[in-house]
């Protein structure tokens, strides 16, 4: 098969190229530009570009670099900006699968006659009676599913996830076989676009406001005050300006618009459900009617709940229920429905308020 | 990986192969010849001569003095030179168009200097460089031939116009892209300083020349051993400077007989394009620009996936530069053009050079065809 591999300059990808050179498919790799701004993490950076094309001379295939900045704007920066605005914490890696690795690159790798597009990511595209599922990586340390939950059965049906059938040091230890440049290299872990030094304050502070808030109890009492309202995320307990000692305090509400951050113990961020928004299915809704309880994910490494979960008619909206209340989600994030068993991903979509 | 010898070239905008002459010329200095031409023994007198009759042939090829000619490392450096030169010696504001290319726009830029626009063509609009002048102005850039879409600007009447509007200013051309196409005997007498690079026309990379005419005084970029009159540091790369001489004594020969040729291709390449394929638009009309130069914008299609599928097929092209990390950047160039970003976004350079034959060109249509109808689902 002719394959286009994304290759990020990291070893996951670098190692997923190797395999596809091994399988004897006819492989180009790719590596997406898509932040121009400062980067010091992540797949953007020249230094990656450099890795990444190394790596491709090593393997003897060909190299290309396709230039998706605005692609990259349009779809995850500017939406994530603007989400800080009013309340809302978005997943830009999700956003970059859903708008670019899935969408754009996979575009232009049907338009230019390829086959499929392989990535590294941590999850596997398994065979089954109804198609293809989407399965959790080998390595459950690792697994990436959660972040490309949103992939559909006729897309699914032309991606390769080479390493998801390996753990972690396995792929550490091909890429060390092969003398792979980028075998020791540290897993990056932050958005991409976001350097470490300034962090996300910086970044989102030359392109928004920042207002401060006042910091409330549940009882409506002033306790403090934060510098940033746009900053603070439902859940969070450092950094709201409390002093230390007392008992643990959560965020449970936030109210951009007026400038409030409440703050209240862990029995307050308690809900019993949610409304999840803008629902991807990689088979279709009627998935998750299949199950009476299904396990529900809503970060990219938290721990699966079980729940029930109702979908509306055209299977964009799905309300999902907790059997044991649990925290409330931030709203921005996604929130992915697997199998009983937490193998495969039903499907996904974005947290919108708590039932 | 296509075999070389099946590869279509259409890039000598980018660079041109060397002529084999110029390969010829620098092997000596390579192997038995290998003396510092600054040295005082006979053995270093012999490789000096041979500088000094390479610079005689830039000289009259150029239409200027030798004393004029000072080898540099490349155009970037010689644009450079020119531009930083002149502010660090004489300080003030420089000047050029949006259309420059990056050695010369950056190095504007970044000493804090003025962008002047360009018309549909790619030439700095002489109204909006007038209304810029001023008695602060020390240097104004402008392209004789633009990079990207291949525009000629007319030298001589924008000197005419820095002169009057801002006396104190030298005037630079980048003629990078002009030695193949143009006279360069007609361009000199208008201007103060000019920068060329040898890889353009036939000769090896890594050097070029700075055209500085008499009285003109720059602060070198590089301080010392003092060569080239104190105008640029550093030991010469003699290979490099006799190879250059003699490639451009050459292409200066051949100029009027490869101009008719190459421009019988490149109507033939471009006009059967325009046939053949819906909403294609010449970037710029045939009037205004060098015989070697094919750019079209094609609508409703990307660039790098264009370029993706002619690569394929081993047609060698561009669209605009690169960055860094080798990703194709939005044109400039374009952009300060006004060209609607429906077509800038399916820009395509093929520049046609000294190895383009007729053969090629047909073979380019058939691929160039299939693509476009393939990437539009034709």
């Amino acid at each position: 098969m002719k394959v286009m591999i994304a290759m990020s300059g990291g070893v996951d990808s670098s190692v997923a190229a190797a395999l596809l050179v091994e399988q004897g498919h006819d492989v180009v790799g790719v590596t997406m530009r898509l932040w121009g701004g400062e980067s010091d993490t992540g797949c953007c950076s020249v230094s990656d570009v450099d890795d990444a094309r190394r790596v491709a001379q090593q393997l003897g295939i060909d190299h290309l670099v396709f230039n998706f900045t605005e692609d990259f704007n349009e779809h995850v920066v500017d939406p994530y900006v603007h989400a800080h605005t009013v309340g809302i914490t978005p997943n830009p890696c999700i956003e970059c699968n859903r708008h670019v690795k899935f969408a754009r690159l996979s575009g232009r790798a049907t338009l230019l006659g390829f086959d499929a597009v392989a990535t590294g990511h941590h999850a596997r595209v398994t065979p089954s009676a109804n198609g293809v599922e989407l399965e959790r990586g080998a390595d459950r340390a690792k697994d990436q599913s959660y972040v490309v939950h949103m992939i559909d059965q006729a897309e699914l049906a032309r991606t390769m996830f080479p390493v998801g059938a390996m753990t972690k040091p396995d792929v550490r230890a091909h890429a060390a076989r092969l003398g792979l440049r980028t075998a020791t290299k540290p897993d990056s872990q932050d958005v991409c676009f976001i350097t470490s030094t300034g962090g996300r304050t910086a970044f989102l502070g030359r392109r928004i406001p920042m207002r401060s808030a006042t910091v409330v109890d549940t009882s409506g009492t002033t306790v403090g005050t934060v510098p940033a309202v746009e900053m603070v995320t439902l859940g969070q307990r450092r950094g709201i300006g409390l002093p230390g000692g007392g008992p643990k305090r959560f965020v449970v509400d936030v109210d951009v618009e007026a400038g409030v951050v409440t703050v209240g113990d862990e029995a307050d961020l308690l809900t019993d459900g949610h409304v999840v928004h803008d629902m991807t299915w990689v088979h279709d809704a009627e998935m998750a009617a299949a199950h009476d309880t299904v396990l529900v994910q809503s970060s990219a490494h938290g721990t699966p709940q079980p729940a029930t979960v109702d979908v509306d008619d055209d299977g964009r909206v799905a309300q999902v229920r907790w059997l044991e209340p649990q925290r409330r989600i931030a709203p921005g994030q996604s929130v992915v429905i697997y199998d009983p068993g937490d193998r495969f991903v039903l499907g996904g979509g974005i947290a919108a308020n708590p039932l | 990986m296509q075999e070389a010898e099946t590869l279509i070239y259409l890039d000598h905008a980018a660079t041109t192969p060397m002529r084999p002459e110029a390969v010829e010329a620098m092997l000596p200095f390579l192997t038995e010849r290998y003396a510092n031409p600054s040295g005082s023994h006979r053995f270093a007198r012999s490789v000096r001569q041979a500088v000094d009759e390479a610079r005689d042939v830039v000289a009259d090829v150029v239409g200027c003095r030798a004393g004029e000619v000072v080898f540099t490392g490349c155009g970037t450096e010689s644009d450079n030179a020119a531009i930083v030169g002149t502010q660090r010696r004489h300080g003030g504001v420089a000047v050029c168009s949006a259309a420059e290319h990056h050695a010369v726009l950056h190095a504007v830029e970044h000493g804090g200097g003025r962008v002047v626009g360009v018309d549909a063509a790619g030439r700095i609009d002489l109204d909006e460089l007038a209304a810029t002048l001023g008695d602060d102005v020390t240097v104004v850039a402008v392209m004789a031939v633009n990079n990207e879409v291949g525009s000629i600007s007319p030298v001589a009447e924008i000197a005419t116009v820095v002169r009057e509007h801002a006396p104190r200013a030298l005037v630079h051309t980048d003629a990078i892209q002009a030695p193949c196409w143009l006279d360069l005997r007609m361009l000199t007498p208008h201007v103060d300083l000019m920068a060329l690079s040898a890889h353009k026309f036939g000769g090896p990379k890594g050097v070029g020349a700075l055209i500085a005419r008499q009285g003109t005084v720059l602060e070198p970029l590089l301080q010392g051993g003092g060569q080239e009159r104190d105008r640029r540091s550093g030991t010469h790369n003699v290979a490099g400077i006799v190879a250059m001489a003699e490639a451009l004594r050459l292409t200066d020969i051949e100029r009027v007989a490869e101009n008719l040729r190459i421009r019988a291709l490149r109507d033939r390449l471009v006009d059967t394009l325009l046939a053949q394929l819906d909403d294609v638009i010449e970037t710029v009309e045939r009037a205004s620009k060098i015989a070697g130069s094919a750019h079209i914008c094609i609508a409703d299609v990307e660039s790098e996936a264009l370029l993706y599928l002619l690569d394929e097929a081993g047609v060698c092209a561009s669209a605009a530069s690169a960055c860094a990390s080798g990703a194709m950047e939005p044109s400039h160039v374009l952009a300060a053009m006004g060209v609607e970003k429906r077509y800038s976004l399916g820009a395509l350079r093929m520049s046609l050079g000294c190895t383009t034959t007729g053969a090629e060109i047909d073979r380019t249509i058939e691929v160039l065809v299939a693509a476009v109808r393939r990437l539009r689902g034709i």
